[in-house]
């Protein structure tokens, strides 16, 4: 009966989903492009870039709902896969420049002249094709996923370990692109892009045009998450993160099922960093650094994990917040994002969607069963609630 | 009595006098042998008067005149002329127009007596010249007074002064260190007599070919950089039998020099490891007993350090006397304050998410951010100076060695707080309560363990021993509100590797970790060897998911 009713739940959100997306794809370029600049609702081409990069965020909180909603991974090191798909669809923007340079050198891009390089590395390669590079946003973040995943899982590193390791990885990855010899560009990483498949990267249509590509891979990526957590390996990776020995017990390869939403996770940050480039216009090595890839972890939380589309929520509300906020106090936001983290987890461990849910579901269990004797909880008293499950698990 | 008295005195003013009018002949007689033993700087008439004459004629001598003059009164030996000939060299002996000889004591006096060394004031009015020098002379002079050094009573100047002959290897000074040489007592400063004449016997060829090879083997048990420079010049030596041996020779002192190379940064590895040690043990504590992960750990090491800022500054404004203890007084102050802070985090946050370690992770990060920040806005975003009492700063040479004092201080130092650490975990009943809530935190509530008030004090004591990590830190890092972040993720590879609840998982991870980084660095750089040691840690956390020293049994939670 309840899954019955959860998936209907889960449904209706769906669609409120799809819905927006769909109202946002087709609005905010309408605004843009076509109500005249004059105009009181003509939406600025700064604001559709904006509102690009949350998509970009939204699709990277997305992925980390994945891993540590449905199977309790909890990675600090999505960043890693979200920069290095960025990297990829640098790489190709770079190599598109050809002689616009600084230097005007038809192959190599600016930095490598600057430090003398004769030859494009090798690395660089196939990546004026645009569809090897696609490919690469893909596989080289799901390469090294599962590199890393296989290596983790298969030795059974879980829980705080794993967090910790995933940072570990994105610190290293971090230090390592900031080295010139990698051939990455450095510190200053790749920007001074010029156009993307012949449309100049600065125009109005390519920013909406890449907007709507945006939605699309949000949406896209939203049905794939749903589709796994749908299908009957969904619910093995639910018993995974409620119990993992139990799960293993039972006969399934937990480490599988584990490696291989790690993988799709990473693949979709990889597609949600390759998007976030163009629109910015900039990538570089501090996409990697750990405390990105846990503030990326607070938007899952504050939209509420394991729901999907509170990944999405809390992705776009935060970075609102944080447009906001650093605009109106900036030295106060590292005040207001550091009690987010800390109110959020205190008092609000379902997040924005996961609460409503709750409280949703306890009502229709109620007008279910009027006469049982359940534990009623009052909706006004949600801090008792949260504290007295907490003791129970503490306990 | 009295005529008695009168004759004694008599006898003795005699006795005075002879010896008086024997002395001049003595002496002179004396000065034609060597002395056994060091000079001891015997002061008569003669050699005076000996050395007046050698110095009168000195201003109007050619230069030639001069460079043999400076040769005769170094002869002399009187104990003026080692002043007498470095203010010559300097240019600060001058003449006045009746030839008496002075030294300007400064560029513009006051003014001495070259040879009796009276005091003359500025001696303003009197028109000076001064006794002319030029570079060949100089660099006589020069030599002529390191010589002399050789034959100081003081052993410490004839230490130095047989550093710099090595240095200098000027064949001029050949038969002075011969001389130097048959009386000196001290065993180090004859060694490195004999060193700087095989150098001067290499670079000039002054003997035959056995005393050069002796002359190489002397040089190869040296050992170090300079006798390796001294080695190099002979690679263009016509002799084959010296060029076989100049170049097996170099190849010794080359590996001596790897393997002191390797040592030194041993050197530093264990002083970084120890530093990690000071990181990563309180939250090796933490972590142990509660499997909480906590973030918010560097930010107490800040605290710390900023604690040792304060501490600093009252001390300075109320009681200055103090400072060179500030830093002892710091270590409690650190302890309380960082303590303080992390009994407050664990009774207001982490106390709520027990079970939960992955949201105590985000809690506690959020944290960390507040508390940075927090800082920030109090302090200013600027390093704090901290200063370094006395005893704690410079540094010794030990074999090739250079050890800088703090680093010592602070190897010695986290071994301390890791003894006490251990012994009051061992002895004390809480520390046995800590260990027992480690084990198995349900067993010990059944047996009556109060594990909140355990959770609460030992997250307290960690959160402590990080505030003390913070005041040694403050040492040897700058004191900014981003102190505790660049430690914090080395602090938890210390603790992933070590393994939880065993500190000496904590002191092997940390000393591992520390040497390995610093044995790394010379081949791939500071930061492809801190990537290679990431990376062996992913590596090693396959093997061992549990770290190096887990706890075994049926306890531990799959």
């Amino acid at each position: 009966m309840i899954f019955h009713r959860l998936k209907h739940i889960s449904w209706d959100l769906a669609l409120g989903v799809y819905v927006t997306l769909l109202v946002l794809a087709i609005a905010v370029p309408f605004f843009n492009l076509v109500v005249p600049e004059g105009s009181a609702f003509h939406l600025s081409t700064y604001m559709v870039t904006l509102l690009g990069k949350y998509m970009c965020y939204a699709l990277l909180a997305l992925a980390l709902d994945l891993v540590w909603g449905y199977c309790g991974i909890l990675s600090l090191g999505h960043g890693a896969f979200f920069a290095l798909g960025g990297y990829a669809m640098g790489m190709y923007l770079m190599r598109m420049i050809g002689p616009r340079g600084v230097y005007g050198d038809p192959v190599l891009p600016d930095f490598m002249v600057f430090l003398n390089w004769k030859e494009l590395p090798w690395y660089w390669l196939g990546f004026d094709i645009f569809p090897f590079a696609m490919l690469m946003v893909v596989l080289v973040p799901g390469i090294l996923a599962f590199a890393f995943g296989y290596l983790a899982f298969r030795s059974r590193v879980t829980g705080v370990y794993f967090s910790i390791i995933t940072q570990a990885l994105t610190f290293a990855l971090l230090l390592a692109f900031f080295r010139n010899d990698m051939g990455f560009g450095g510190n200053n990483g790749l920007t001074d892009f010029k156009d993307i498949l012949g449309f100049d990267i600065q125009s109005d249509a390519t920013r909406s045009g890449l907007f709507i590509v945006t939605i699309a891979a949000l949406a896209a990526g939203f049905a794939i998450c749903r589709a796994i957590v749908g299908s009957k390996l969904g619910k093995v990776l639910l018993a995974v993160r409620d119990a993992e020995s139990r799960t293993r017990f039972l006969g399934y390869r937990t480490d599988r099922y584990k490696l291989f939403v790690w993988v799709v996770s990473a693949c979709l940050a990889g597609v949600a960093g390759a998007l976030y480039v163009p629109q910015v216009g900039i990538i570089n090595p501090s996409e990697f650094a750990p405390a990105n890839s846990i503030e990326a972890v607070v938007w899952v939380a504050v939209g509420g994990r394991g729901t999907l589309a509170g990944a999405i929520l809390g992705g776009v509300l935060v970075n609102i917040f944080k447009t906001w906020f650093t605009g109106a106090l900036p030295e106060f936001w590292l005040f207001a994002l550091g009690a987010l983290f800390v109110l959020v987890t205190l008092l609000l461990p379902r997040g924005i969607i996961g609460t409503a849910l709750h409280y949703r579901e306890k009502h229709l269990e109620k007008k279910a069963s009027e006469d049982n004797a359940f534990d009623e909880i009052a909706p006004e008293q949600p801090h008792d609630e949260a504290q007295e499950e907490l003791e129970r698990a503490g306990a | 009595m009295k005529p008695m008295r009168a004759t004694i005195r008599s006898v003795l003013t005699a006795i005075a006098l002879c010896l008086a009018l024997a002395t001049p002949l003595h002496t002179s007689a004396a000065q034609e042998t060597v002395p056994d033993g060091p000079t001891t700087a015997p002061t008569s008439a003669a050699e005076t008067h000996d050395l007046a004459g050698l110095v009168s004629r000195l201003p109007k001598a050619s230069y030639n005149e001069k460079s043999e003059l400076a040769g005769a009164i170094a002869e002399t030996g009187n104990p003026r002329v080692e002043l007498i000939l470095s203010s010559f060299s300097a240019g600060r002996l001058q003449a006045t127009k009746e030839g008496r000889v002075v030294i300007a004591l400064k560029d513009d006096g006051p003014y001495e007596d070259a040879l009796t060394g009276d005091k003359l004031g500025m001696m303003e009015g009197i028109r000076l010249k001064k006794v002319r020098v030029n570079n060949r002379l100089r660099g006589e002079l020069h030599g002529l007074v390191a010589r002399l050094a050789l034959s100081s009573p003081d052993a410490s100047i004839r230490r130095h002064a047989a550093r710099e002959t090595f240095d200098a290897a000027d064949p001029d000074s050949l038969p002075s260190i011969e001389k130097a040489l048959s009386r000196e007592t001290e065993s180090d400063i004859a060694e490195t007599l004999r060193q700087a004449r095989a150098a001067i016997i290499l670079k000039n060829g002054v003997v035959d070919e056995e005393g050069q090879l002796a002359a190489i083997e002397t040089l190869r048990d040296r050992g170090d950089l300079e006798a390796l420079n001294a080695l190099l010049g002979l690679d263009k030596s016509d002799n084959l039998v010296l060029r076989e041996s100049a170049a097996s020779a170099v190849r010794s002192i080359k590996r001596t020099l790897e393997y002191w190379d390797v040592a030194q940064n041993v050197y530093y590895g264990l002083s970084l490891g120890s530093v990690l040690l000071l990181a990563a043990i309180g939250l090796a504590i933490t972590f142990g007993v509660m499997g909480v992960i906590n973030m918010a750990h560097g930010e107490m090491i800040m605290l710390g350090a900023y604690t040792t800022y304060v501490v600093q500054q009252v001390l300075l404004a109320v009681a200055p006397s103090l400072m060179s203890v500030s830093l002892i007084i710091s270590i409690p102050a650190a302890f309380i304050v960082a303590g303080g802070a992390g009994i407050l985090i664990e009774r207001t946050i982490i106390r709520f998410l027990y079970g939960r370690p992955l949201e105590t992770l985000l809690a506690t990060w959020g944290l960390s951010l507040i508390l940075q920040q927090a800082v920030r806005t109090i302090f200013g975003p600027t390093n704090k100076p901290v200063v370094a009492p006395d005893w704690m700063s410079g540094a010794f040479q030990l074999g090739q060695l250079t050890i800088t004092s703090s680093r010592i201080w602070i190897i010695v130092f986290s071994m301390i707080v890791l003894a006490v650490l251990m012994a009051f975990l061992k002895y004390t009943h809480f520390g046995t309560q800590t260990r027992a809530v480690t084990q198995n935190r349900k067993m010990a509530a059944s047996m009556g363990v109060r594990t909140n008030l355990v959770d609460a004090l030992t997250f307290g004591l960690g959160s402590g021993v990080a505030g003390i990590a913070g005041v040694a830190l403050s040492q040897i890092d700058n004191v900014s509100p981003n102190l505790g972040q660049s430690y914090i993720i080395d602090s938890f590879m210390v603790v992933v590797f070590g393994g939880v609840g065993n500190l000496w998982g904590t002191l092997v991870g940390a000393m591992t970790l520390g040497v390995a980084n610093k044995l790394l660095e010379p081949f791939a750089g500071a930061v492809v060897g801190k990537i290679v040691v990431l990376i062996f840690i992913i590596l090693f956390i396959q093997r061992r998911p549990r770290g190096l020293f887990a706890l075994k049994g049926r306890f531990v939670d799959a």
